[in-house]
């Protein structure tokens, strides 16, 4: 146990006086953690680029988080301001631009905490939607900062439903202007980021009317804060939702429009236009839009959600070797808790999920890069697959992410519930991400609609997609494994999770049509089966993360001793997926009770094999201290000083509270006399 | 009201009230919580303004403020029975802990219980008029479960008849005690005890920490606050450090053990009371599992009446989401738990009650398998609370996050019960251990008793697959005694297989905490079979006290979809156990289906009997009156970013850019 007079500790993370229990697993290490981190960063340059970038920035104290649990909303808000225009200058400073593969290992750094990411998509949006004079008038200007934009499409009472929402703008020909209005309550726009304290302009999705005929949703782009005085426009009223879960960094908000008049040419018009005399004109599909919200899905997944399971299970695997309770053996000292068989069934398969869903990355990209290519080119085929693969992806991963990263604030008992653990925040980021970008369940069942299809085709003989052409092999009907070692063949278990994919799809896909065969109308029928149907879309989605992981372990092969790993981490992945699903696989005898205890032994083995390597395998992962920002989690270990030294600067330790004077006085005077 | 939530109502099967009643335990007890209830919610002291929009400080002396005053309303009012100071206290601090919590739950019950006569004369009646305020400082840094692995040492010196207290290491400060960081003035501190060269193992001491008058801390003393958590933004959790410190030999409480003058050490009789307190701490927790999931769910419930989404049918108007079975299906198997475990709380208190009576008739010998029991099932139901929760405030989509849903304030006040009083995990093997104990009594030809009786069936290899494959005709899916039956049979083939992979292990001349650890996930396994089983068969149970037949039926419906979409959960232990066939889970799934309609129209006021005051759900999604959206608009303008129009971060930062345009 550390020992107060134990020196060096207070030295900067920069020093290497590692805690011994640490240091030990280190040693041990059954491959370069060196050469993982390069594999992981795909190639040793960027390796060097993101670590010479994290240099910079951890230099910086104006980028420095360090008093971040202890901030209220608005100092949280005022500081992700502060370095967002910090960074931009640093940027500018360096030489990186925009598209420079600088931005996001600065994004990494900091932990995210930054301001104006949605003035991004403010931008993104105007390039997709606007026309060349419409981008060569606004781009210039977001880019500079000189105008801070949101994107303002969710309402308060519509986020999913696009067609419902209820914000107008009406043409009138007399003006030529549009008249933008917030006709109830609930048409309120409600959440964009930068929106409530931040944003000067807004691009708006309202319903477009012409001569009292709608035309659907459109975006127009519009001033809501003066440039003198960051005061509202007139007919403007807006303003910050309120304290979230997390997030606080950033000012979601509420718009309310009252007949704000804009200039026809505010609409963008990339794909439909108004002219003059109220004529509407449609060009060319706007299809190219749901590219874009593709790539916001896609570029969550890697920025945000990602990385903060990866951060969770380096956090609480670090604390796992340095906490010791109770004994293994009498007479041995205090084991560490990953030592118990119970912890590790927490954290190691979370680990190999964290592996398994940075591994996607490479897949994800190379689908989207194809059907980008495509769809530039005005050629829509690849676009449903695209929608329905990533949608689903999205939601399994952020639903994983969400659930690991609490129970690895769970796995590290009651410090794990400190703030200061870095876990809290670390969660509640994520906790967002399963409604945001698209609710999960709408998202599982868009992918069950594509599959549905692809089902059909199958049957019709059709073409199937690329991601859905395993639904046409044939099926053996049962596991081919004999004993718990052939559980470790990728082979064996790829069949398996196939075969569970392939037979939910295709009970549900029976099950609605007996519905509509009988008499039921289509939506209804539907509706009886979502249940199901998103059960056969989560199995789609294990499936295709399974047979990436299977794939990413084939292509190591080069890199004996990292192949080595990365398969038990993909076995791992793999038997704990069966293990936790046993009802799936052994319905209708496609893996017998037997086959099930097989998969049990293979899984309790891998995770006393994969323990030996726990340390190094999150140490890999790189990340410095400063964006973990955990007292539990830093790379020297040094976990309990940390946190007494961090407690000591909390605000509730040197701020004056009057609740004594106030109201502890009085009480304890009386006591004075009597003791 | 709300158009949505008045038909919901209107079109209940059953009258919410009698369900109230249930729950409350009769009619004359609704009626007291509520007069209760009123006392507070109509008392202009005890108002304040939203806490979500204040620091973490003001939040603290909110809650010291509100407590010193409900000491002194208590006594005016003479409530004095431990239910109604409970929901008294429940309403002034809306379910949140607050810093005299360890003061009233853990120092004045423990002077009471571990301190001598004149012990108590020195310390309770200062401690009760508030004049002394007390921690509990056990838990430290470095150890929370295992108490034996505490640090902190507490030196008897016969010179001066003293003892000399020490925190030695880092990992020896005590942490996490609440009302320590600021609050107290004393403390009751575990630490391992030396006296004549030896140690004695853990004791309490009574240690003033803070100078009286000044309230800071005495020399020798360092103690403040561990900083933010996750939530208890009330509570000032603290850290403790001494050095050297020295407190008179009548400090250690010593009703039990005893040190004489001299330092010679005096054992104590027996430490079974303990027992008691464990039981009764963790059917608060059970029945905390059971209040924060409800409260989750009338939000949720409440909310997705209201709101409207998406068609169901091209050219209908938008549903309300509870019309989306996928909705439906997060939330009523959860609603369902909610009051399983309402009533699993109430059982153990119940029994509780009735053994402590035995207590003092000097009957014990129901408290070790109480004791072991409760373990698993504060473990089990705060762990599925704790993901109930989640799932609640993620069915309601974006707004849940936001803080005006009131769910993630019920979450982060809810989860740290997953931790403390005894990590989930260890409380499973806990019961583990006195599963595998009764098994291994069976086999060597003794008869259990209690809920592990059905171990006695186990004699020898009634449940291996190949037998019971002539048995799933036996299991009627529509009947609640029925599925208690296959929880059983699954509860006895986990704890059979725990038992024999242990055996096989030590045959392997493991030591038997090697062993004990390479079985442990079969082990957890066991004990949540077990647990599960419990639950429901006291829900089932249940069923036949209730004598309303409009009640029953709902409950009735509430059970099955219980017990069943248990078992959906789990499919694969029940098939390969053989305790049902494929064709008996594919109608498992169905009735789920089915049972998600039937209690549809009753989902409202099946929530509406929980009867949480809005004062006290503290949620804008989960308003009785169903008028969410203006109201989440009058809640957002009270937000501290929005105190001026012009938030100082544009001046200081946007400002300098946007000038030039």
């Amino acid at each position: 146990m550390a020992q107060w007079n134990r020196s060096g500790y207070f030295r900067s993370s920069g020093s290497r006086d590692v805690n011994p229990d640490l240091e030990t697993e280190r040693q041990t290490a059954s491959f370069s953690v060196e050469r993982l981190t390069a594999i992981l960063d795909g190639g040793a340059d960027n390796t060097r680029t993101r670590r010479a970038v994290e240099a910079v920035i951890h230099s910086e104290p104006g980028f420095s988080r360090e008093n971040q649990y202890f901030q209220s909303q608005n100092e949280r808000y005022e500081a992700a301001v502060r370095r967002s225009v910090y960074l931009k200058e640093k940027m500018h400073q360096m030489g990186w631009t925009e598209d420079g593969p600088e931005i996001k290992y600065c994004y990494r750094a900091l932990g995210g905490d930054l301001a104006f990411n949605v003035h991004r998509v403010f931008k993104n949006s105007i390039l997709a939607l606007g026309t060349d004079e419409q981008i060569a008038k606004w781009i210039p200007l977001a880019d500079k900062y000189h105008i801070i934009g949101t994107y303002a499409q969710t309402e308060l009472g519509h986020g999913t439903f696009l067609r419902g929402l209820e914000t107008t703008a009406i043409f009138d020909i007399s003006t030529q202007e549009f008249t933008l209005n917030t006709p109830k309550i609930s048409a309120m726009k409600w959440w964009p980021g930068d929106l409530g304290r931040s944003a000067t302009h807004a691009v708006v999705f309202a319903q477009l009317y012409i001569k009292g005929k709608c035309y659907g949703l459109h975006a127009f782009i519009l001033q809501i804060r003066s440039l003198r005085d960051h005061s509202p426009a007139p007919g403007v009223i807006v303003g910050d939702i309120g304290p979230k879960m997390n997030f606080e960094h950033i000012d979601n908000g509420y718009l309310m429009l009252q007949n704000i008049n804009i200039p026809r040419e505010n609409m963008l018009s990339r794909f439909s236009q108004v002219l003059p005399d109220g004529t509407y004109v449609k060009r060319g599909s706007d299809k190219i839009n749901y590219l874009t919200m593709i790539m916001t899905r896609i570029h969550i997944l890697w920025i945000e959600v990602i990385p903060t399971l990866l951060k969770a299970c380096t956090i609480a695997t670090r604390y796992s070797v340095v906490r010791r309770q109770s004994k293994l053996n009498p007479g041995d000292p205090e084991a560490k808790i990953l030592d118990y068989q119970t912890q590790q069934q927490k954290l190691l398969p979370l680990l190999a999920t964290a592996y398994a869903f940075h591994f996607m990355n490479a897949y994800v990209n190379e689908f989207y890069n194809k059907g980008y290519t495509e769809i530039r080119q005005e050629n829509f085929d690849s676009l449903p697959e695209l929608h329905a693969l990533t949608a689903g992806i999205k939601a399994i991963i952020t639903e994983y992410c969400t659930a690991g990263a609490e129970v690895c604030l769970r796995a590290c008992g009651g410090h794990g519930y400190s703030a200061l653990s870095g876990l809290p925040f670390l969660y509640t980021k994520l906790a967002a991400s399963c409604t945001y970008e698209g609710e999960n369940t709408v998202l599982f069942l868009q992918t069950a609609r594509f599959l549905v299809k692809c089902l059909a085709a199958v049957h019709s003989g059709q073409p199937i997609p690329p991601s859905a052409t395993y639904l046409s092999s044939v099926d053996s009907g049962k596991c081919q494994a004999r004993t718990s070692v052939d559980f470790l063949k990728p082979d064996i278990y790829a069949e398996a999770y196939r075969h569970r994919a392939t037979r939910l799809l295709g009970n549900a896909a029976t099950k609605l049509q007996g519905l509509v065969q009988s008499g039921a109308e289509q939506h209804e029928a539907w509706n009886q089966c979502t249940v199901q149907l998103v059960q056969a879309a989560k199995a789609h989605c294990h499936y295709i993360v399974v047979k990436n992981f299977i794939d990413t372990v084939e292509k190591l092969r080069n890199e004996a001793e990292i192949q080595k790993i990365v398969k038990h981490l993909c076995d791992l992945f793999a038997l704990h997926g069966i293990f936790s699903n046993t009802g799936d696989f052994l319905y209708a005898g496609y893996i017998s009770g037997d086959q099930i205890d097989m998969v049990t032994a293979s899984y309790l083995d891998l995770l006393a094999v994969i323990r030996n390597d726990a340390v190094p395998l999150v140490d890999a992962f790189d990340f410095t201290d400063e964006s973990l920002n955990s007292a539990l989690g830093s790379y020297d270990g040094h976990v309990y000083q940390r946190l007494y030294e961090w407690a000591q600067k909390s605000p509730t330790n040197k701020q004056v509270s009057q609740a004594y004077a106030r109201y502890l006085k009085p009480l304890f005077q009386s006591a004075l006399s009597k003791l | 009201m709300n158009e949505d939530l008045r038909r919901e109502r209107d079109s209940a099967s059953f009258n919410p009230e009698l369900l109230t009643h249930i729950l409350d335990g009769g009619a004359e007890r609704t009626q007291r919580r509520k007069e209760i209830e009123a006392l507070v919610l109509n008392d202009p002291d005890f108002q304040h303004e939203d806490l979500n929009f204040l620091s973490r400080s003001q939040r603290y002396e909110e809650a010291i403020r509100k407590s010193a005053l409900m000491v002194v309303k208590l006594r005016k009012y003479g409530i004095a029975d431990p239910d109604e100071i409970y929901w008294f206290k429940r309403c002034v601090h809306h379910g949140r802990a607050e810093p005299l919590d360890l003061h009233l739950g853990m120092f004045l019950p423990t002077l009471l219980t571990q301190a001598t006569l004149e012990q108590q004369d020195r310390f309770f009646m200062p401690a009760w008029n508030l004049e002394i305020i007390g921690s509990y400082a056990q838990t430290e840094m470095g150890h929370g479960t295992h108490l034996r692995g505490l640090e902190t040492t507490a030196t008897y010196d016969p010179a001066t008849q003293e003892f000399i207290l020490n925190s030695p290491t880092v990992t020896s400060i005590k942490w996490w005690p609440g009302g320590l960081g600021k609050t107290s003035n004393h403390a009751i501190v575990l630490a391992q005890l030396y006296t004549q060269g030896q140690c004695k193992g853990l004791h309490a001491f009574i240690v003033p920490i803070r100078q009286l008058g000044t309230h800071e801390p005495l020399p020798g003393i360092t103690v403040g606050d561990i900083g933010p958590k996750f939530g208890y933004d009330e509570m000032d959790n603290g850290y403790l450090k001494m050095d050297n410190f020295r407190i008179p030999r009548e400090n250690m409480l010593m009703k039990y053990a005893k040190i004489e003058p001299d330092g010679t050490y005096v054992k104590p009789v027996s430490d079974k009371l303990t027992y008691g307190t464990m039981v009764f701490i963790r059917s608060i927790i059970v029945g905390d599992s059971a209040r924060s999931l409800s409260k989750a769910c009338t939000i949720a419930i409440r909310y997705s009446s209201v709101r409207h989404q998406s068609e169901l049918k091209p050219g209908d108007p938008e549903p309300q989401i509870l019309d989306y079975q996928t909705q439906q299906y997060k939330l009523f198997p959860l609603l369902a738990t909610a009051y399983a475990f309402h009533f699993v709380g109430a059982y153990m208190k119940m029994t509780y009650y009735r053994i402590t009576g035995d207590i003092n008739e000097g009957d014990l010998s129901e408290l070790p398998e109480l004791h072991a029991l409760t373990a698993g099932l504060k473990a089990f139901t705060s762990w599925i609370a704790n993901a109930g929760i989640e799932e609640c405030r993620m069915a309601c989509g974006g707004h849940g996050y936001s803080r005006c849903s009131g769910l993630p304030d019920i979450y982060v006040t809810f989860t740290p019960c997953c931790t403390y009083e005894g990590e989930n995990t260890v409380m499973m093997l806990q019961t583990a251990r006195f599963l595998i104990k009764s098994y291994t009594q069976v086999c060597s030809g003794q008869l259990v008793s209690g809920m592990v009786s059905y171990l006695n069936d186990l004699s020898g290899q009634h449940i291996q697959p190949q037998q019971v494959a002539a048995r799933p005709t036996a299991v009627h899916i529509n009947d609640p005694a029925s599925l208690v039956e296959a929880y059983k049979l699954r509860a006895s083939r986990f704890v059979e297989v725990a038992a024999k992979n242990l055996q096989a292990e030590l045959n392997r001349r493991k030591s038997r905490e090697d062993a004990w650890n390479r079985t442990s996930v079969d082990l957890v396994r066991a004990s949540e079979a077990h647990c599960h089983y419990v639950v429901v068969k006291l829900f089932t149970t249940q069923l036949s006290e209730i004598n309303d037949a409009a009640v029953h039926a709902v409950m009735n419906n509430l059970c099955l979809l219980y017990a069943l979409y248990g078992i959906s959960k789990h499919t694969g232990d029940f098939l390969q156990a053989g305790i049902l066939t494929d064709a008996q889970v594919t109608q498992v799934y169905q009735r789920v289906k089915e049972l998600l309609a039937a209690i549809r129209p009753n989902a409202v006021a099946l929530v509406d009997a929980f009867d949480f005051h809005d004062n006290c759900l503290a949620s804008v999604l989960g308003r009785y009156d169903g008028n969410i959206y203006e109201n989440m608009f009058e809640w957002a303008k009270k937000s501290p970013l929005n105190k001026t129009e012009v938030h100082e971060a544009f001046h200081k930062h946007l400002k300098p850019k946007q000038a030039k345009l």
